[in-house]
């Protein structure tokens, strides 16, 4: 069918705002960006199927009928959507309960390496430290320390 | 015979239904799920035999032919991917058994794992089967959520990390994926695979295009392709051992194969081999060069997946049947290497308390058996002749080298650069958890109490038996990939053959849909 302008803009718009809430740090905040495009994502498959009465044989006549399959891949993809939203929140309440927050944190383990980096220690510096044997490295303490 | 074709998603689906009625009690639910998953893999060696002999096996469900119905199709790819994911997933199970009996699930079981778990199998088994990209969509969303359950089993803090970058890039890809459904349904009326492979053909090339990289994109994230691939090490690793060695051995295999029953079926043509084999040679440097900067096994382990799957790529990219044979040929071999890897990195944290490289050593004195398990199938991921990784390896670049053009050669210096590098990685792992002296700090000299650790004067015995017997396997599965190397390189190369030439498996399933 020939897009309609009012669904192309509200998909655009959909799309839009949940891609800028996606970037956020903030898990609700994600969240409702996984919503958003969502229902962005299903007004788009809607968008591909022809408009028109029930698809009911004898309800409709055939040429007027509208297209049964987008509206039945949409319906399946709301249930994955509901699911997965659900856990997410449950994800971001854990994360609030753990650690007083619900915001993404960082790779402590990356950070630690890129601290490596920037003293331009690398990996070596763990072979010949310890080497020898001889216990834990004396930077150890510094280095896993969470910034 | 096409009787058999939905019986690896249901068999585990009514596994997981009965496995989480059976939740107080552990011991009937791993009887069920072991049934379930021996029961997979004969089915899929019935059905790999099946469509090696007689084609593509087609059951349309419910009755309904394809275009309109939902088709499931085991041809010889999907029934081969299906053996190999039995395999590995049974192999899996039993190693989380025996970490669950040996640290005393009897009393508190986590009664969640095996529901979950048998319901990721179906998820990737109907994403092997699916004959349309909806049911393909269904299959990564079965599978992904059952994947988000057994990342952050437990909920601790730093599972919950690493579980959320999983979840959000997931869901992300997912939407990518439903959207390129949307526009692929709006551009030419019908999602399944066979119909679509005639419709595609008669689009604009700039809206084929378009399809083609929306797609691409939603793949490239679940095979954690570069640039798309930061999620996978930062939240892979803090996972349980055995669901951290099915994901790195499946998941990311099952966006590889998306990828390839998308580019040869959908996309015929190589349009994007260009763009496929930048990825595939960027992948490979960027994640081995990743891995060599860490310092603890599982994240290095995680890193060299991400390297090794732009050896996969490379082979896809180079659309000749040698090319993509070779790269069947590697995802199977690497799926087998890479799970023994991480079930391996588990037995180290095990025996010496630790992944971090800093804190082990000595392993090969303390535990021989433990040495070899890991030096075997390290060899095979490094491609140490006559290892399956070395004729992996040299299958793919014998491709790239007869396709004799710049890009071309340029991934077989990549290609054996990285090969070079991953042996320098593994070689440090070696070098530090196995070759050297033990390290102060271990577990067995600070006399770590816990009822694991007691027999700690018989290296090799305080390791769960059944963990070991399960990798144990693995790794002899590893090395006979070599012996069965010759029909195993046939018979890919036979699924490269039809994969490209398109025509039997569209015959198949649906006729008058030929291109």
């Amino acid at each position: 069918m020939t897009p309609n302008l009012t669904y192309v803009a509200t998909v655009g718009v959909l799309f839009a705002a949940g891609v800028t809430l996606l970037l956020e740090r903030s898990l609700t905040r994600i969240l409702m960006g996984v919503i958003l495009l969502s229902n962005g994502v299903n007004l788009l498959i809607l968008m591909g199927g022809r408009a028109g009465g029930a698809p009911i044989v004898g309800v409709t006549p055939q040429e007027r009928m509208s297209d049964p399959l987008p509206q039945a891949m949409i319906l399946t993809a709301i249930v994955i959507t509901l699911g997965m939203t659900a856990f997410l929140l449950a994800l971001a309440y854990r994360n609030w309960l753990l650690v007083g927050h619900d915001e993404v944190q960082d790779d402590a383990e990356d950070r630690r390496i890129a601290r490596l980096a920037e003293r331009d220690e690398g990996p070596a510096a763990i072979d010949d430290e310890n080497g020898d044997g001889a216990g834990p490295p004396a930077r150890r303490g510094e280095v896993t320390e969470p910034p | 015979m096409t009787g058999l074709v939905p019986l690896p998603v249901v068999m585990p689906l009514l596994g997981a239904a009965v496995t989480l009625m059976l939740a107080g009690r552990p011991r009937a639910q791993r009887a069920v799920s072991l049934t379930v998953l021996g029961a997979t893999l004969l089915v899929a060696a019935v059905l790999l035999v099946g469509s090696s002999l007689g084609g593509p096996l087609v059951v349309g469900v419910g009755g309904w032919a394809a275009p309109l119905g939902i088709v499931l199709v085991a041809d010889q790819l999907a029934a081969l991917m299906l053996v190999v994911s039995a395999a590995v997933t049974l192999a899996v199970l039993v190693y989380s058994i025996g970490q669950g009996l040996a640290d005393g699930d009897e009393e508190t079981p986590l009664s969640v794992y095996h529901p979950t778990y048998l319901v990721l199998t179906a998820g990737v088994a109907n994403a092997f089967l699916a004959g349309d990209l909806f049911n393909l969509y269904v299959g990564f969303e079965i599978l992904l959520v059952a994947s988000y359950v057994l990342l952050t089993l437990g909920g601790t803090e730093n599972r919950i990390r690493a579980g959320t970058t999983y979840v959000v890039v997931s869901l992300l890809s997912s939407m990518i994926f439903l959207t390129a459904l949307g526009l692929v349904y709006a551009a030419t009326g019908t999602l399944n695979l066979a119909q679509l492979a005639g419709r595609l053909d008669a689009l604009p090339d700039h809206l084929s295009l378009m399809l083609q990289g929306t797609l691409l994109l939603a793949f490239g994230i679940k095979a954690a392709a570069f640039p798309l691939s930061a999620w996978l090490p930062d939240s892979y690793p803090t996972a349980p051992a055995p669901v951290t060695a099915v994901f790195a051995g499946l998941l990311t295999k099952v966006g590889v194969y998306a990828i390839i029953r998308t580019e040869t079926l959908l996309f015929p043509g190589g349009r994007a081999a260009d763009l496929l084999l930048v990825a595939a040679l960027l992948t490979m440097l960027v994640g081995i060069l990743g891995a060599i900067a860490q310092s603890d096994i599982k994240r290095l382990l995680s890193f060299t997946l991400v390297s090794h799957i732009g050896y996969m790529l490379f082979g896809i990219g180079l659309t000749t049947v040698v090319g993509l044979s070779a790269a069947i040929f590697y995802v199977v071999h690497h799926i087998v290497i890479q799970t023994t890897l991480f079930l391996v990195a588990g037995l180290v944290e095990r025996r010496g308390g630790s992944t971090s490289l800093d804190r082990l050593g000595g392993l090969a004195r303390l535990s021989p058996l433990l040495g070899v398990l890991f030096f075997v199938p390290a060899l095979n991921l490094a491609g140490i002749p006559p290892f399956s990784g070395f004729l992996g390896k040299t299958g793919l670049l014998q491709a790239g080298i007869e396709q004799d053009r710049p890009l071309a050669w340029a991934l077989v210096a990549g290609g054996l650069l990285t090969s070079l590098l991953t042996l320098y990685a593994i070689a440090r792992v070696w070098n530090l958890a196995f070759w050297r002296a033990p390290h102060t700090g271990m577990p067995d000299r600070a006399q770590q109490a816990g009822q694991v650790r007691e027999s700690a004067q018989r290296p090799g015995v305080m390791l769960p038996r059944l963990m070991v017997a399960s990798t144990a396997a693995l790794v002899i599965c590893g090395v006979g990939l070599t012996a069965v190397a010759g029909p195993l390189f046939d018979l890919s190369g036979t699924t490269a053959a039809h994969l490209l030439d398109r025509t039997p498996y569209v015959r198949a399933v649906y006729p008058d849909g030929a291109p």
